[in-house]
């Protein structure tokens, strides 16, 4: 369990995280959202424990962050931003260390070691220096760092950040494998990876908490979930007039040359649209109903907290 | 204890994985010949000391001691290694000792490498090999002290040029403060007392001490709460600026 309460982090005059507050439960993956420089960077760097909060408290599995570090820090797999390593060692020697580091005996490491390696994939790189390999491996090398313990949290800063589509299909599945019985927070830019991946999603902007919801309760806020959109060959002014006019249409939206229709009700805006065509004699071409996207959600919350 | 042997590892590791450890070892030990045998006159003076070699060593250490000293957390800062290293289940003060301890112990291994020239000395003559070893210990003793200046102001910057530049500055004036020349020049505007107390500040003051064979438990003392203090600074500095 972690639970984050009333956290604040201040840099002089920027308010980088603003009275955040949420608790997480075994077997959830919390997907952080947000613009850059909104705050998860900072708020994960607070729960793993590397920056201390202007106020608010983090508890994980039961150790408070500030007054316990490093009993709560044995609890963290933790992936920085960017992976940072130590460049000169070799993927082996740096999984090692990370291990022993971690408080596990020699011969414990090095099975660690082997096991999280395999888990990776990384044998090819085993005996190379980090400083040599590719910004997908050495994002899986720290990946395997924070993996090596089995801890039962794992904060995970942009994880799929600089991998090529298969590698990013990888780690999701990795992620998903070995969530089942711990705490993930992983925090992306990618909002199909929320989707993927995620059973929870915090929007984060301008340092607070916008949303906090699953990212199929949080789709259906998309003013596009249920719109339908059709197709047909003729589209005139005439026609979105007359659309526009029908009870269950909130708003017709031509794009390129298919028209989307907002919903004022969702229950009988297919029925309608389809009786107003029989009714004129059009056919459409295509018509289906909309789900919605995550991402015009997420341009919708944190734009209107920018703009307010 | 085991996080601190863990890390002390892992520091000293990284010496001996890039050529620093060679290029340190040789020149150091090069220079160190070269002090006792050309700038000292180690021949023409006509005794079986080490005196003079040892004398060469606060001001050797000015130089090398900051060339090791100046990655210690500038590098970690600069490449963000500090934040995977900090977030271990560690507190900041032993990834502070871990540091401190693999550089004094690499410096002590250079020491050793110079331990030939006490052969030499004892193949030449009779030296008073208590005195020397004396000195050895007072110089690895001294070292301590400006590896826990250099770690502290390395922490300062993510720049190790920076650190270099300003660890050699502040070690000089621990060195300098000592010498007679600056001791005289401070008596028209300072009190003796002041002055006093200005010198007991000095590096080579205690270390000259410690290397007459003279083991005084206040020279002792002097480095290890030096050393101390810079590690406590250290940590400050780590905790203040880890994040920036």
């Amino acid at each position: 369990m972690i639970t984050v309460d009333k956290l604040h982090k201040r840099y002089g005059d920027v308010i980088a995280v603003n009275d955040v507050s949420f608790s997480v439960s075994p077997g959830e993956i919390v997907g952080f959202l947000g613009p850059n420089g909104a705050g998860k960077s900072t708020t994960m760097r607070m729960i793993s424990g590397f920056i201390t909060p202007t106020s608010g408290t983090v508890e994980v599995m039961g150790h408070n962050v500030q007054t316990a570090p490093t009993a709560a820090k044995r609890c963290i797999g933790y992936l920085p931003e960017g992976a940072p390593a130590y460049a000169e060692m070799t993927t082996k020697r740096f999984l090692h260390f990370v291990a022993e580091a971690r408080g596990m005996s020699p011969a414990n490491a090095r099975s660690a070691t082997d096991a999280v390696t395999e888990q990776l994939n990384l044998q090819s790189i085993f005996t190379r220096p980090i400083e040599n390999l590719s910004k997908g491996f050495k994002r899986r090398v720290g990946l395997a760092a924070a993996l090596i313990d089995d801890p039962k949290v794992l904060i995970l800063d942009e994880p799929t950040d600089g991998l090529d589509p298969n590698q990013k299909h990888e780690v999701r599945q990795l992620i998903s494998g070995v969530a089942t019985d711990k705490i993930v927070i992983i925090s992306t830019h990618i909002l199909e990876e929320v989707e993927a991946v995620c059973s929870r999603a915090l929007f984060i902007s301008k340092g607070r908490v916008v949303a906090d919801d699953t990212p199929t309760a949080l789709v259906k806020r998309s003013k596009f979930h249920n719109a339908l959109r059709i197709e047909t060959d003729h589209v005139d002014q005439s026609l979105v007039k007359a659309l526009q006019s029908l009870p269950s249409v909130q708003q017709v939206i031509p794009e390129g040359g298919a028209l989307v229709l907002l919903p004022s009700d969702s229950a009988t805006i297919q029925t309608e649209v389809q009786k107003f065509a029989a009714g004129r004699g059009l056919a459409w071409t295509n018509i289906h109903t909309m789900s919605g996207k995550l991402e015009d959600v997420f341009r919708s919350l944190t734009e209107s907290e920018e703009a307010a | 204890m085991n996080a601190i042997i863990t890390l002390t590892k892992r520091e000293l590791f990284h010496y001996f994985a890039t050529p620093v450890a060679t290029v340190f070892v040789v020149i150091f030990i090069a220079l160190n010949a070269l002090a006792a045998f050309q700038m000292a006159q180690l021949f023409e003076v006509g005794q079986a000391t080490l005196t003079s070699f040892f004398n060469m060593q606060p001001w050797l250490y000015l130089f090398f001691i900051p060339a090791l000293t100046m990655r210690l957390w500038a590098e970690e800062r600069k490449s963000g290694s500090i934040e995977l290293l900090l977030t271990l289940p560690i507190s900041t003060a032993q990834a502070v000792i871990a540091k401190f301890l693999a550089t004094w112990l690499f410096a002590g291994i250079a020491l050793i490498g110079t331990m030939p020239l006490w052969l030499t000395i004892n193949y030449l003559g009779d030296p008073d090999n208590g005195v020397i070893l004396a000195s050895y210990l007072g110089s690895w003793l001294m070292s301590a002290g400006f590896i826990a200046i250099g770690q502290c102001l390395s922490a300062t910057t993510r720049n190790q040029v920076i650190a270099f530049v300003v660890s050699v500055v502040v070690c000089f004036v621990f060195v300098f403060i000592g010498a007679p020349a600056l001791l005289e020049a401070f008596t028209q505007w300072l009190p003796t007392r002041a002055i006093d107390a200005l010198s007991t500040l000095s590096f080579s003051g205690h270390f000259q001490n410690i290397a007459r064979g003279v083991l005084d438990l206040r020279d002792v003392l002097f480095f290890i709460v030096m050393s101390t203090a810079w590690l406590l600074a250290t940590w400050a500095v780590v905790e203040r600026n880890k994040a920036e």
